[in-house]
């Protein structure tokens, strides 16, 4: 099992009208592993993250979770799917009008027949594995952005997803928090047993979290490996995008 | 030729038709996604009683001050009017028609309209810049369900239940009128006002008000739901909101009344 393939990607291309973000890209992701996938801004990454999940769909290509083409499933089939992933938005996404309570058991009353007690027990948990216990009955405004962040992660992870998918974890973090919470996500990980994909741009979480690296450039794949190797490669644009004091942080 | 069409396109009044045209084809799609939606469960009741709740105390205040200062205007114009006729009593029932039929539907919707569609449009397209939607959507939870079919169903219900409060202020108002310009005891008063209104009188003006909801319901969720280009998208979605829930009520109000006076032309 340790070596299936959790998320398969079949030369997907996605056009917004004449702007095109991803063009025939391919990626293999196993069981346990974790990718980032790596590039400058507006370069299709989190397309790529909302294309795994169906919120966008490919222009051509097929995406496979666990065997099945996400996107020629049917609406309930595709929820189905989508039980099983948890999803870390860039800004949280965290329900506004809701307390942190009620964020993390909303999916668990809609989708699952647990009992009260069982809800506010993993509520509870999937809190302290985050250390904001003190924070679960505030609102979302009430928190900074690395509690936020932090909270929409507990709100992922609580129903104990096989995949995750991050988009761009720790942007606008100062670098203490960005690599708490690169650590927490490692740390989940290793608990809950779950692949990742990471989208980022930040050298330190990338650092950290990577097992495999995929760097897309002009829609394309131009480099997989890992993360020493992509700091290394002789290739002038990579050099000039990691020639950053940023990494020896 | 190729130039030509290309300047055509780039002029605001090709444009203007372009948006008008997605708006009318948008918003077809989005009410049959309503009643497709609508009958599948689960069907949310707390969800739609809480939204009942808290649109109806929302535009409680609004709706009580407009409805007496309608009934309360609408009698103090109309009273001279009548007394150069000698007709001062039938000032009450005057005033209990044009409330129940029109005024207070009317009113009460275009009210309902600024209050509640603004409001919806600005939630919903703040949920959606900021990928609150998305969110849901990606928990296997059916956004459309939980967020604009419970609300629609709400400001469809709430209408009628508002408008009736509002007719009811109304004539209370009317009244304050009468006894500041002329001797009416208030049994009188609402004796003579009962006398001039049938049940017919009232039942298409408070029916015509679902329909009212619906609208603003629909057009608040479409609007907001729809939103894009972060904070400046949502402040669109919600003026826009006002504007189109409020023109679409003018318009199908006419075509309520034609169609009432056509199918019941003694109502």
């Amino acid at each position: 099992m340790a070596d299936s393939i959790m998320v398969d990607i079949e030369n997907i291309s996605k056009a917004f009208d004449e702007l095109v973000v991803l063009n025939g890209i391919t990626i293999d992701v196993k069981s346990g592993e974790n990718l980032v996938v790596f590039g400058r801004s507006g370069t299709g990454k989190s397309v790529l993250l909302k294309c795994i999940i169906g919120l966008l769909v490919p222009d051509k290509g097929k995406i496979f979770i666990e065997g099945k083409d996400v996107h020629s499933l049917s609406k309930k089939e595709l929820n189905e799917v989508r039980k099983h992933i948890g999803f870390l938005f860039q800004g949280g996404a965290l329900y506004d009008s809701m307390t942190v309570r009620e964020n993390l058991a909303f999916p668990l009353e809609k989708n699952f027949d647990f009992t009260n007690d069982e809800i506010q027990k993993k509520v509870e948990r999937a809190l302290e594995m985050v250390s904001l216990s003190e924070a679960i009955d505030k609102m979302p405004s009430e928190l900074s952005g690395g509690m936020r962040k932090r909270v929409a992660l507990a709100r992922s992870i609580i129903t104990e997803p096989k995949l995750m998918l991050y988009d761009e974890p720790t942007t606008g973090l100062d670098p203490l928090t960005t690599k708490e919470i690169s650590e927490l996500i490692i740390k989940l990980q290793k608990e809950l047993k779950m692949t990742s994909i990471v989208v980022t741009h930040d050298l330190i979480c990338a650092k950290i979290i990577a097992d495999r690296v995929i760097f897309l450039k002009d829609a394309k794949i131009i480099f997989e490996g890992t993360m020493d190797e992509l700091t290394t490669v002789k290739d002038e644009f990579l050099q000039n995008f990691f020639s950053t004091e940023i990494l020896k942080a | 030729m190729q130039l030509a069409k290309k300047e055509l396109k780039d002029t605001v009044i090709w444009k203007t038709l372009v948006g008008y045209f997605n708006t009318i084809g948008g918003m077809t799609i989005f009410t049959l996604e309503f009643f497709k939606s609508f009958f599948i469960p689960p069907y949310e009741i707390g969800e739609i009683k809480k939204h009942m709740d808290e649109l109806g105390v929302k535009t409680l205040p609004i709706v009580s001050v407009t409805g007496f200062i309608i009934g309360l205007v609408l009698a103090l114009q109309t009273q001279p009017v009548l007394r150069r006729f000698g007709a001062e009593s039938f000032l009450p029932g005057m005033v209990a028609l044009s409330v129940v039929r029109e005024l207070g539907p009317v009113v009460t919707g275009l009210i309902f309209a600024g209050r509640v569609a603004s409001g919806i449009g600005a939630e919903l397209g703040s949920m959606r810049v900021t990928e609150q939607i998305d969110a849901m959507e990606v928990s296997a939870i059916d956004p459309f369900k939980f967020l604009v079919v419970t609300r629609v169903t709400a400001c469809t219900l709430i209408l009628p239940i508002l408008t009736v409060y509002v007719i009811i202020i109304a004539i209370l108002g009317g009244y304050l009128a009468v006894i500041l310009t002329q001797n009416m005891n208030f049994n009188y008063y609402v004796d003579t006002l009962l006398d001039s209104i049938v049940f017919s009188d009232f039942l298409p003006g408070v029916a015509k008000t679902f329909f009212f909801g619906f609208i603003v319901g629909i057009v608040g969720s479409y609007k907001g739901y729809t939103a894009e280009n972060g904070t400046q998208g949502v402040g669109k979605a919600s003026t826009t909101s006002v504007v189109v829930a409020s023109l679409m009520i003018l318009v199908v109000d006419m075509v309520l009344v034609k169609l009432t006076l056509w199918l019941w032309p003694t109502v």
